[in-house]
């Protein structure tokens, strides 16, 4: 640190020190590893369990570590070397000014480029890979996209802009989904009929789950929404005379063109529209229905920011106190929160069933939820464009690994990059809450203004504990 | 009667390990105001240590002692634990100090996923089982066919669980670091004016709930025999409800709480149904959270101004 401090020159007389730090790295990663990594246990034919070594994995993995480690410290020595050269005036005045008038032009300009692109996408992909069956992954990955878009833009209603944080969101999500499921396979509802009646069924869950939970805050909150979570997804599970059980509902009606369904028959969407018959229809419809639904939900979310209980959310997010001081009725103000995000969560769900055709347990399990809370925190609580562009980086990179069949040459034939899928998500969010533990777009851009909005940096925002 | 007092034995045995578990969070919260995610699969982690330590050394080296081998295990998966939560500690949790109060939670969260996926990876996906130890036990009360036994694992479990319980709160009542702990979680910054190693401090705090959760994963491995990459889960949320429910904080209460959770569930399991066990056990934290959030042995909280 001492050398780093003082200029670049030192820097690399302080390269031994550097070594060492790394060494130490690399130790304390073999400890890690010793004999988780070491040994790797096999079920034999009497189902008793061997040790097969694997050494070599752990030195490839000590070595990796130690080569970070360099590479790390090399960077970070390089940037205190450039801090130290500018005054340190002008990083406070940066903390203050620069970041959020970049920023804030920068949100100005993306939503809409954002929205042009998405609309534009299918067309894109069709042209790109040269037809429509063979653009099939690239809308499917939109579709899958947008989902969590949509499940963020929900989500950050409650987490965003009320502060209320909720590790069980997911649990809207599966009751959106059952709903549209059970109504549709029990009583024949069409799609359009049980959208509405999914929202305000997760709405009402919302609601339940949200008066016990008024008077609990922060990390309590959030404990005790993952266990409602919990619970909703082990009672689907349990309750198999209504729910099938763990093996879920299959065969649930398929998306209508507002009732034109998409067959190859006489009255399908082809033969009306003299189209010739393709399954993909049926996917750019879908694609184009999560995209709607997403802009729905960004558009109420705006709107309502605007509106006194929108008001009301962000000042509960800054201080429950001085909100409750001043004659906000907390407890509207929250109930409100958490039904309208549970509305957004229900509506996707409903989408989820009616885009796969079969609803199981196991999709609603704590991961999603821990997934879409990343999202909304890594987008900057409460920032619209940031959680959209935090949404494509942590669905769709994962999603890039599957194209990573070259590296079977790299590490051998048995080598699987969706093995990494997940192990490489928890990595990255630790990651980045270290990087940016504000996330991406952590300006603040106050709702309603007396004479001019100006931006306020993440940092000087003192969130209360709500 | 003798269902009763077998469900007794068997709930104290598993409220035992919850209360193992807890002692991780109820510390860690008490002295840096987090809610560690990653503890339930750092518990996972130990249990994997301690299977692979138990087949090196019976297997492998041919110890033929069980008991000698658990004694090795037991310390070192102790050992090699710590080396992990001190290991996390250091590289998610230490730089977001002070940092946005989610930041933590969230990096927690990413761990624990990273946590039990880098065991998939690394030992697979299927459940692992262990050779059978340390069968048979005393057979305590016989009457009408159903005989109430109290297996030799058990008394282990518990035997292991009431000493380490001891030196633990010896440790923290009694020693320098104990008082250092205490003194951190009272008021950090007051500490630190007084010459406390804060950093040091809490390093040594996750050090320890890493200890103590491996030392809950041997013997969550020897009662069950079995362990796969997912068991961190819901045993890690259960310790956690312990802790809440025993009023985080206070390490008394997290044993008690440990108990109580596990005395809860096997009762549930055996006069109710044993498929809503973990409903039973997530409704007690909510309703517990909701209208005791101080818990049973905890300081109410003080609203500042």
């Amino acid at each position: 640190m001492q050398a780093s401090r003082t200029g670049r020159q030192d820097g690399a007389a302080a390269l031994p020190d550097i070594l060492r730090d790394a060494g130490i790295y690399a130790l304390v990663a073999l400890g890690l590893c010793v004999p988780i990594v070491s040994f790797r246990t096999e079920l034999t034919q009497n189902s008793a369990l061997d040790l097969v070594p694997r050494w070599a994995v752990v030195a490839g993995l000590c070595a990796a570590i130690f080569v970070l480690r360099v590479i790390q410290r090399l960077v970070l020595a390089r940037r205190d070397a450039r801090r130290a050269l500018t005054p340190s005036a002008h990083q406070a005045t940066e903390a203050v000014h620069g970041e959020p008038n970049a920023g804030q032009r920068a949100s100005r300009l993306a939503l809409p480029l954002f929205v042009g692109f998405a609309l534009g996408l299918p067309l894109i992909a069709v042209l790109a890979t040269g037809g429509l069956s063979q653009s099939r992954y690239w809308i499917d990955l939109g579709i899958l996209i947008l989902t969590y878009v949509m499940l963020g833009w929900g989500l950050n209603i409650v987490v965003g802009l009320a502060g209320l944080l909720d590790l069980g969101y997911v649990a809207f999500y599966a009751v959106g989904a059952y709903a549209y499921a059970l109504l549709s396979t029990s009583f024949g509802l069409s799609f359009w009929v049980c959208l509405p009646l999914a929202g305000l069924f997760a709405a009402l869950w919302g609601m339940l789950l949200g008066f016990p939970v008024l008077r609990l805050r922060g990390d309590y909150l959030a404990i005790v929404t993952l266990a409602f979570g919990e619970i909703i997804r082990l009672v689907l599970i349990n309750w198999v005379d209504l729910t099938g059980g763990a093996a879920g509902i299959s065969s649930i009606p398929r998306a209508t063109f507002f009732g034109i369904p998409f067959t190859a028959g006489e009255d399908g969407f082809a033969a009306r529209f003299g189209l010739s018959f393709d399954t993909m229809h049926r996917n750019v419809f879908l694609y184009y229905l999560i995209l709607a639904l997403a802009l729905l939900t960004n558009a109420v979310t705006l709107r309502l920011r605007r509106l006194p209980i929108g008001r009301a959310w962000e000042a509960l997010r800054e201080d429950e106190i001085a909100c409750r001081s001043l004659g906000i009725n907390t407890t509207t103000t929250k109930l409100t929160a958490f039904a309208l995000g549970a509305m957004f969560g229900g509506f996707a769900g409903s989408f989820f069933a009616v885009r796969q055709g079969f609803i199981s347990p196991e999709s609603f399990n704590f991961l999603e939820s821990a997934i879409i809370l990343a999202i909304v925190v890594l987008g900057g609580m409460g920032s619209q464009v940031g959680v959209a562009i935090a949404a494509i980086a942590m669905v769709g990179g994962p999603e890039m690994l599957r194209n990573l069949g070259f590296l079977r040459a790299v590490f051998g034939e048995g080598f699987d990059p969706n093995e990494y899928r997940l192990l490489l998500f928890g990595l990255a969010m630790v990651a980045m809450m270290v990087w940016r533990p504000r996330g991406l777009i952590s300006v603040r851009v106050p709702s309603v203004a007396l004479k001019e909005r100006r931006a306020i940096a993440g940092s000087l925002v003192r969130e209360g504990h709500g | 009667m003798d269902v009763f007092l077998q469900q007794l034995i068997n709930g104290l045995t598993l409220g035992s390990i919850y209360g193992l578990i807890a002692i991780g969070y109820t510390m860690v919260f008490g002295i840096i105001g987090m809610v560690n995610f990653a503890h339930g699969d750092v518990f996972m982690v130990s249990s994997f240590i301690a299977l692979i330590l138990f087949l090196l050394l019976t297997t492998w080296l041919g110890l033929s002692s069980i008991a000698l081998a658990l004694l090795i295990v037991l310390v070192l998966t102790m050992a090699l634990t710590a080396l992990w939560g001190w290991a996390i500690e250091r590289v998610a949790y230490r730089p977001l100090r002070g940092s946005f109060r989610l930041a933590p939670l969230i990096s927690a969260i990413g761990v624990s996923i990273f946590l039990s996926n880098f065991v998939q990876v690394a030992q697979g996906a299927r459940n692992k089982p262990t050779p059978p130890m340390l069968n048979g036990g005393f057979t305590l009360l016989d009457q009408g066919g159903y005989a109430v036994t109290l297996s030799y694992k058990q008394c282990l479990i518990m035997a292991v669980t009431a000493v380490l319980l001891l030196g633990f709160w010896y440790l923290v009542q009694r020693t320098a670091f104990g008082r250092a702990q205490r003194a951190c979680e009272q008021d950090r910054r007051m500490a630190a004016l007084l010459g406390i190693d804060v950093d040091r401090t809490i390093s040594l705090t996750f050090v320890l709930g890493a200890a103590l959760a491996a030392v809950a994963g041997v013997l969550y491995l020897l009662y069950y025999g079995v362990v796969s990459f997912s068991d961190g889960f819901v045993p890690g949320v259960k310790a956690f409800t312990a802790a809440v429910l025993g009023g985080i904080g206070s390490l008394p209460g997290a044993v008690l709480g440990g108990l109580i959770i596990g005395l809860i569930e096997t009762f549930w399991s055996a006069y109710f149904s044993i498929e809503y066990k973990d409903v039973a056990a997530f409704s007690i934290l909510a309703i517990v959270l909701i209208f005791m959030p101080s818990g049973i042995l905890g300081r109410a909280e003080v609203e500042k101004v």
